[in-house]
């Protein structure tokens, strides 16, 4: 057969070389790293560790914590003093009562407030460390040695390639999470927000203000 | 674990241990000046859980701050700022001020 048929449109038989090539998904070479992880899985679960239904579990439950979780705990945090005294004093049990998600195998969680004199930027110098359990997933650069090794040697520069430009009197503080505690950063809440509610504000807290390489969004 | 633990403001100098093990406390760190911020909690010893051993008992882990100039002295390229990092009790000695050199405290 020198073509394949897709039931829209054919493609013209191609090498892995050519752009319309589909995609390989490692049949061919798999590197070593993939293997490994296959191997230590598959072990794993013939050892009863855990099972199959256990990861799919668990990729379910990574999958739904994404930033649009860390924006509505963001809102209640702006509106809400109650709320964000309580977030700010002990973390998971205010997520946990405010949001009914249930974080007890997850990391520890501390939040930071970003004010008018102080922008906190979180990194993990070590690894990757991330509030996955509110945020999900990690950005790629968040976990690319060029971030990790610069933002605590020239974080205003790092910022600045973010779009982020701080008054030079605000103090950065650039939060290195190198052990068992994670950390979430309340963005400092845009002005000509007054009155407005939570869903509304919602949308104007971006991943990236959660990490502190920016600020939310200016309506 | 007799030392009685950290309080905040206290000054801090991290440990200078170069082990080729395991370890959290990052080679940027090492041996400099700082300050507790806060206490984090008792986790178990990663050096030892990371070689499948339990690390108990827990160790005790700080936030603490160091000034960005005490960290890369004369490689400082911008305005000051300050960088936290958590670090475990044991790579943490109380430091002797000595005539304010390093600590800001």
């Amino acid at each position: 057969m020198s073509t394949h048929d897709h039931g829209d449109h054919v493609h013209p038989e191609h090498g892995a070389d050519d752009p319309h090539a589909p995609i390989d998904d490692f049949d061919h070479y798999r590197p070593e790293s993939l293997l490994m992880e296959q191997a230590l899985r598959e072990l794993l679960m013939e050892q009863g560790v855990f099972t199959a239904e256990d990861i799919q579990r668990q990729i379910d439950l990574t999958e739904s914590r994404t930033p649009a979780l860390g924006a509505r705990v963001i809102a209640r945090a702006w509106v809400d003093d109650a709320f964000r005294a309580a977030l700010l004093a002990d973390a998971k049990p205010a997520l946990g009562s405010a949001f009914e998600l249930d974080l007890a195998n997850t990391p520890e969680l501390t939040v930071l407030e970003n004010t008018q004199a102080v922008h906190h930027v979180v990194c993990c110098t070590l690894c990757s460390c991330y509030p996955r359990n509110i945020l999900g997933i990690p950005p790629a650069w968040y976990k690319s040695r060029e971030y990790r090794s610069r933002v605590v040697i020239e974080p205003r520069s790092v910022l600045k390639e973010f779009g982020t430009e701080l008054p030079a009197q605000r103090e950065i503080r650039v939060v290195d999470s190198t052990a068992d505690m994670r950390y979430l950063v309340i963005p400092l809440r845009p002005q000509g927000t007054e009155g407005w509610d939570e869903e509304r504000l919602a949308a104007l807290v971006t991943r990236d203000s959660m990490i502190g390489v920016a600020q939310a969004l200016v309506p | 674990m007799s030392r009685p633990a950290l309080a905040a403001g206290v000054a801090v100098k991290v440990g200078t241990a170069e082990p080729s093990t395991h370890c959290r406390t990052p080679h940027y760190l090492r041996g400099k000046h700082g300050v507790v911020v806060r206490t984090l909690g008792r986790y178990p010893n990663p050096e030892a859980l990371a070689y499948h051993k339990p690390g108990l008992p827990p160790i005790t882990l700080y936030q603490v701050e160091f000034d960005a100039a005490e960290v890369w002295g004369e490689r400082l390229r911008e305005a000051p700022y300050r960088i936290t990092a958590d670090i475990f009790e044991h790579w943490l000695e109380p430091a002797v001020p000595d005539s304010g050199q390093g600590n800001a405290a």
